[in-house]
């Protein structure tokens, strides 16, 4: 039987319920500082120009977004900068739909003229795709929407004083060089604000800054022919400065850097077939690439057929309500209004309010992520009737698409953690940090490593392993969950670039979870000698 | 083959690519507004027209100009940069006052080296007018040859769905320093590439070009190789995973021998992190680590490559032998690490293009030559699992066959692998004529013995 809209909404709320309990994340609300900002009068005037020009061309819609992207990033190595960059990027995209085909230009020069041009190049190739054309693009209806919104941050880091910033890596540095055999460290930080303002040929007019910061540290151990190394998994997040210092990154230095010290003396894993156990400082990940991506319904669909691939979960009409992803305690969630996450907006690139909702309820697969164009296909399998506001674009000067939200692994009732999960495991491997990472093009074949591996023998961690990746299907190792932590065990991970597309974008993406024990997955011995 | 005539793309017409006089005046220009004790500005002009098609229809289309300025400033030793893409006065003071801020805030650097002063640099011509000109009714043009030849080639299994992109970019490139250099570069590279899928789900095919000239780029051939693949990897069969003789198309050896580059970086060597490293703290340059048939080079002149010839500090970029038959000869050295180990600086592997050079055999004749192994197409996800051989995992991807007595005999269900490029080149039985995969790439067909195929995918 299919969901109805009513069940659909009141599954999402009661999940959302038991994820807003989860607490540690939340900042307060009214720790917000920082007033959302307007549109630039600037902006405001080529985009109009932009607007009529393709209105008056002959588009049944367009829109034009001018955005200005500032990123900051601060290399260091061991005791030495290697890298300040600030980087300032201004445009105007505008995209229009001409008999049901789509059209989109970008220029950085910001005249009326140059506009114009914009939007009449954009309408030549609306024109030339009639050429080429089995399906008719139309629109979800969205209600036109005006205001502006802000990331809500207590301190905007790019207004930290650069010295601070530098002092705080190198101090980084300092502290894991302590650790015996630790011959390199390397510490950056990556920080942006985008100020964009969407205008629509339906009226709407939004303008938001949306703030990030992206921390990193590795470090790196030689003793005789052997180097390791150990990267500490510093999420990357929609917050601001107060989130980098509440890292305390030259505090834990040398806790982290004393890992890659520890891996020269961790035995080489034996392959095969153990429990696992999965911190969600590497489970995250896993989620994103065996759930996030699967999800995506232009891939679905064939859309990204020729570059990231297509997806297992599919046609949508075999799968919607139907295909069984995991066990019933896995309940995994979009989410585009999460504190403190990489993809909370207000509005998507098409002016659609952020929204909540269930990809998979009690194990089963509910829905997918959709832009507005992408809702007729799925509307009567679904009963949802609005886009669920993916459509992104990375920059003014790419046309947006289909871009993962935030997507989640809702905590068990239990609230247990992975303490609890080791003790009840006989024969494991706990595995924490994300490592190397790959999966095939319909995302089943995936394999995974970490940073640190510990095997567990009867309840205990027994000792450290190294060369340690697991290989898995993504039907079975996701039915093979057989055991997650609770609500104070939830963490929420992500990534500042994923790709797709052609030509390729990056889109930042956060993927909260809880630990999670998988049973007999295949472990693989990735050493070799050379 | 027939190519419509292009006609000039409206955004090129409205925002040609920097010229070399432009490029010239406006580094200049910024130099003098400099206080610094020296500068350098890196200069990147790009127009691109792109065309995504997926199920017989365009969907998106696009055109982008954009004209990005990086301003480097160094006091003492001191140095930090600031980019920005708006090039009013105002901006351009504001953008080198920003990074002369930051170079005040940066720590001194021990190993910053001085900006350099004029050089000399290989003429290289790689900009090729019939690509700059690619216009979205062209595009169309090409796409819808390609869809046709799929749909015809692809009819024994059905109508075949195709999906793929087409990109033309044309691009100019500045260096100026403050102690005299400047280098400029235009350069073209036009990409077409396209998956085909049968209709019942269990074939899949690829095929990609990629060239300076759009006039060396034949969608149709594309369209059809790409159905053909499909057509053939129906209804894959399983085999154990295991250890197999491997033919590689020179697709897939495109993509896995330049994921050797990071291992010939001199000081990772000299420092004990990498393959290369000598125990006790020095390098293998003169020793042998691969088979005698394989010399690898980068040679921005090369008329199969016609890469850019200098890197972002204006150092020229040369003909570079990476490893001449089989042995170690070059390791890329960045300028400190060159002057602390008395080397001459060279830029990294792939920045002049990256040649696999071979014998004269077709990829055919390669299949011929084996007894029982797998034809690959191409890879798909690879990730670095060990820096210490290079190993690799990935996973093939549209198209692997089953070889038995010279012949392909039928099409076999993906495989995960975990290879590394390096070790892999010692287990060469045969290598075959390079051609060009992608601009900058000459790659041949290699045929590996024990090839490591660690697991099945399930995916088409």
């Amino acid at each position: 039987m299919q969901p109805t809209r009513r069940d659909f909404l009141k599954t999402t709320a009661a999940t959302a319920a038991s994820l807003a309990a989860a607490g540690p994340l939340s900042l307060d609300p009214a720790a917000q500082t920082l007033e959302a900002p307007g549109p630039s009068r600037a902006a405001l005037d080529v985009a109009n120009e932009a607007l009529n020009a393709a209105r008056s061309a002959g588009a049944s819609y367009a829109d034009v977004r001018v955005g200005r992207y500032r990123r900051q990033t601060i290399s260091t190595r061991e005791r030495q900068i290697t890298g300040v960059n600030d980087g300032e990027s201004y445009g105007l995209g505008v995209r229009t739909l001409v008999e049901g085909c789509w059209g989109f230009a970008a220029t950085s020069t910001m005249t009326r003229a140059a506009a114009r041009t914009a939007a009449l190049d954009a309408i030549a190739m609306s024109r030339a795709a009639r050429a080429v054309q089995k399906h008719r693009v139309e629109l979800a209806p969205v209600p036109r929407v005006t205001g502006n919104w802000i990331t809500p941050v207590r301190r905007d880091p790019l207004e930290v004083p650069i010295e601070d910033k530098i002092a705080l890596l190198l101090a980084t540095n300092e502290a894991a060089l302590k650790v015996k055999n630790v011959r390199f460290a390397s510490s950056s930080l990556q920080l942006l604000r985008e100020v964009k303002t969407l205008l629509t040929s339906e009226g709407t007019s939004v303008t938001q800054t949306l703030i990030r910061v992206g921390p990193s540290f590795s470090v790196t151990a030689i003793d005789g022919g052997d180097f390791q190394t150990f990267e500490e998994e510093l999420a990357p997040r929609g917050l601001g400065w107060e989130y980098v210092e509440s890292l305390n990154m030259p505090g834990n230095a040398e806790r982290w850097a004393s890992m890659a010290a520890e891996k020269l003396t961790a035995r080489s894993v034996e392959a095969g077939q153990y429990d696992v156990i999965l911190e969600p400082t590497n489970l995250w990940l896993t989620i994103h690439e065996s759930i996030g991506h699967p999800t995506e319904l232009d891939r679905a669909i064939g859309q990204e057929a020729n570059y990231a691939g297509t997806s297992f979960v599919a046609p949508p009409e075999k799968v919607i309500g139907q295909l069984r992803y995991g066990p019933p305690i896995m309940n995994v969630q979009a989410d585009r209004t999460q504190e403190g996450s990489l993809s909370r907006v207000a509005w998507d690139d098409e002016g659609v309010a952020a929204d909540k909702w269930l990809l998979i309820e009690k194990g089963v697969f509910k829905d997918y992520q959709t832009t507005r164009e992408q809702v007729a296909r799925i509307q009567k399998l679904t009963g949802v009737t609005r886009s669920h506001g993916c459509s992104f674009a990375e920059s003014w000067n790419a046309v947006q698409f289909q871009r993962m939200p935030n997507v989640s692994l809702l905590p068990g009732p239990n609230d247990i953690g992975v303490d609890d999960i080791v003790k009840d495991t006989t024969r494991g491997v706990l595995i924490r940090n994300r490592g190397s990472w790959s999966i095939d093009h319909q995302r089943y074949n995936f394999q995974f490593s970490g940073q640190a591996f510990y095997e567990v023998r009867s309840g205990k961690i027994t000792g450290m392993l190294k060369d340690v990746a697991y290989q898995a299907n993504t039907p079975v190792f996701w039915s093979s969950m057989d055991l997650i932590g609770g609500p104070s065990s939830y963490w929420l991970g992500g990534a500042f670039t994923d790709g797709k597309g052609e030509p390729s974008q990056s889109n930042s993406v956060s993927h909260g979870c809880v630990p999670a024990r998988f049973r007999n997955v295949t472990i693989l011995n990735t050493a070799r000698s050379a | 083959m027939a190519q419509t005539q292009p006609r000039r793309a409206a955004a090129a017409d409205a925002v040609p690519l920097i010229t070399r006089d432009q490029a010239k005046e406006l580094a200049d220009h910024i130099i003098t507004l400099s206080q610094a004790d020296q500068t350098r500005v890196n200069i990147v002009s790009e127009w691109s027209g792109n065309t995504r098609f997926a199920d017989a229809s365009i969907t998106t289309s696009g055109g982008i100009t954009d004209t990005t300025v990086t301003i480097t400033v160094t006091l003492g030793r001191r140095r930090a940069s600031a980019t920005s893409n708006v090039l009013d006065e105002a901006s351009l003071k504001r953008t080198v006052d920003l990074a002369i801020r930051l170079a005040r805030l940066a720590p001194e650097d021990p190993e910053l080296m001085p900006e350099l002063g004029p050089q000399t640099y290989s003429a290289v011509n790689a900009y090729v007018s019939s690509t700059a000109d690619l216009d979205p009714e062209t595009r169309a043009s090409a796409v819808q040859r390609a869809v046709n030849a799929a749909t015809a080639s692809g009819k024994p299994a059905g109508a075949v769905f195709s999906a793929g992109f087409l990109e033309a970019t044309a691009r100019a490139t500045a260096v100026a320093t403050s102690n005299g250099l400047f280098a400029y570069h235009r350069s073209t590279d036009a990409e077409f590439s396209m998956t085909a899928r049968t209709p019942d789900g269990t074939g899949s095919g690829w095929a990609s070009a990629g060239a300076r000239d759009w006039g060396a780029i034949d969608p149709a051939a594309i369209g059809r190789i790409a159905a053909q693949k499909a057509v053939a990897s129906r209804n894959p069969q399983t085999i154990e995973p295991g250890m197999y003789t491997a033919v590689l198309e020179p697709q897939a050896v495109t993509d896995l021998v330049p994921l050797l580059a990071g291992a010939f970086n001199a000081r990772n060597a000299d420092e004990g992190r990498s393959p290369f490293s000598k125990t006790g703290g020095s390098n293998r340059i003169g020793e042998k680590v691969v088979d005698e048939r394989v010399t690898l080079y980068s040679d921005p002149t090369d008329p199969a490559l016609l890469a850019e010839p200098f890197d972002n500090q204006g150092l020229p970029i040369n003909r570079t032998l990476w490893i001449e038959k089989g042995i170690l000869r070059n390791l890329a050295y960045s300028r400190f690490w060159a002057q602390k180990q008395g080397k001459q600086p060279t830029a990294p592997p792939l920045a002049g293009g990256l040649t696999l050079a071979g014998g004269s055999k077709s990829t055919e004749e390669l299949i011929a030559g084996c007894e029982r192994g797998i034809l690959v197409t191409h890879f798909f996800y690879i990730r670095a699992l060990d820096p210490r051989t290079v190993l690799q995992t990935g996973l093939t991807r549209d198209g692997a066959f089953l070889i038995e007595q010279g012949k392909v005999t039928r099409a076999l269900k993906n495989f995960r692998w975990n290879e590394s490029p390096l070790l892999m080149l010692n287990r060469l039985e045969e290598i075959g004529k390079p051609e060009p995969t992608t601009a900058g790439r000459m790659m041949p067909a290699l045929r590996i013995r024990g090839f490591n195929f660690t697991s099945l995918s399930d995916a088409v």
